[in-house]
């Protein structure tokens, strides 16, 4: 957590903006790693799992990045959603906390673990249509490229981009609600 | 699905785009200006003697109020929709409406006789005021609820209200345009109920339809 963190996450994510996959991938890669130990650290007590907590945050800053103004530092806003995610999360299992923003600044990365149990996000792609569920867990669960993706459901890349991307607000809007 | 695997998803999404926020709210700030000045136009319109009126202190002072109460509530509800962005200097603009009423209503006070005040207070058309900025502010409202979906309020409810505040102080302004009682007094009392009508609303919005 640094400047350097700071600068590093800007640049890539305007990138990302203006359309450079690698760069987008090596964020998601960077805060998901920020998130996850950040979210860990919150969650002392079970109830909640933290990588359901990260997923969403992912998903949620995938889909609300036109708010960030490119402008501004890049992590108060990742914070800021992942902290509305985490609060948003204990919420809906019935309890409440309340989490200092100040402590951020001892966050450190943590990488993913595995574990068995059973993923929200999994609850959330199986409520999509046919149509966006088959795209979404090709590119995601089988790492699909989108072309191989239309070649193999014999649709054109446009079709499947407009699934995935359908596919991917629809999963952000239900995570967690059904 | 594994973190890993979503990231692959999202960074194949990458390209999708939508408006910055803050271009949208610049464009939902025109819509619900259009809006408003529809539905007061085709009710009530300005008052028939406008044009004396416009020399008058206390006609035009209803603007300021109205106009700045507005302002403030753009500047508070752009930073609210926005994850981490710092909103305290925002939020302490909003006190500049009703310190500006504040400072009218004094005035008002120490230039009319005491047997005046409920007079002016109490005005001629309080109730159409109370039905007609809720109602010329009630499609700027839902244009404003709107917004703060397709932004990311971390704090919803707070965000709904400042909502409803940004679409009363619209609405006020063409009201005032309307409304024969000038008078601080009446501008303290009634159009503050109504936008507080507004703000309510835009709380409950914002607790029940501003989801992200």
């Amino acid at each position: 957590m640094s400047g350097k963190d700071e600068a590093e996450l800007s640049r890539l994510m305007r990138a990302a903006i203006a359309g450079d996959e690698r760069a987008y991938a090596d964020f998601l890669h960077r805060i998901a790693a920020l998130v996850r130990g950040f979210v860990r650290r919150k969650i002392v007590q079970g109830g909640v799992d933290p990588e359901d907590v990260v997923q969403e945050t992912l998903l949620a800053i995938h889909v609300k990045r036109h708010t960030w103004r490119q402008d501004a530092p890049v992590l108060p806003w990742i914070y800021a959603i992942a902290r509305f995610k985490l609060i948003d999360a204990f919420r809906r299992r019935g309890r409440r906390i309340e989490i200092e923003i100040d402590e951020i600044a001892e966050t450190f990365a943590e990488p993913e673990t595995e574990t068995v149990s059973e993923r929200d996000i999994n609850r959330a792609l199986d409520g999509l249509p046919p149509a966006q569920r088959s795209v979404v867990s090709a590119i995601s669960v089988d790492g699909r490229s989108i072309g191989e993706t239309a070649a193999k459901l014999g649709v054109s890349e446009t079709a499947v981009r407009v699934s995935l991307h359908r596919g991917l607000a629809a999963i952000a809007k239900r995570f967690g609600r059904q | 699905m594994r973190t890993e695997d979503l990231i692959k998803a999202l960074d194949a999404d990458v390209r999708s785009k939508a408006m910055p926020l803050r271009s949208a709210w610049w464009m939902a700030a025109a819509a619900a200006a259009v809006i408003a000045a529809v539905v007061f136009f085709f009710t009530i319109g300005p008052r028939p003697d406008i044009m004396i009126a416009m020399h008058t202190v206390r006609f035009l002072a209803k603007f300021v109020f109205t106009l700045m109460l507005a302002t403030t509530a753009f500047g508070l509800i752009r930073a609210l929709s926005t994850p981490g962005a710092s909103t305290a200097r925002a939020a302490a603009w909003m006190l500049a409406a009703p310190l500006l009423v504040a400072v009218a209503v004094a005035l008002e006070l120490f230039m009319v006789p005491e047997p005046m005040w409920s007079t002016r207070m109490v005005g001629s058309n309080m109730m159409i005021c109370m039905g007609f900025i809720p109602l010329i502010g009630i499609g700027p409202l839902a244009i404003f609820l709107w917004m703060l979906r397709y932004g990311a309020p971390t704090r919803p409810v707070l965000a709904g209200a400042v909502a409803g505040l940004l679409a009363g102080g619209l609405a006020a302004t063409f009201y005032a345009a309307h409304c024969f009682d000038d008078s601080p007094l009446f501008v303290a009392t009634w159009y503050t109920l109504a936008i507080a009508i507004l703000a309510g609303l835009g709380a409950l919005g914002g607790r029940f339809f501003v989801r992200w």
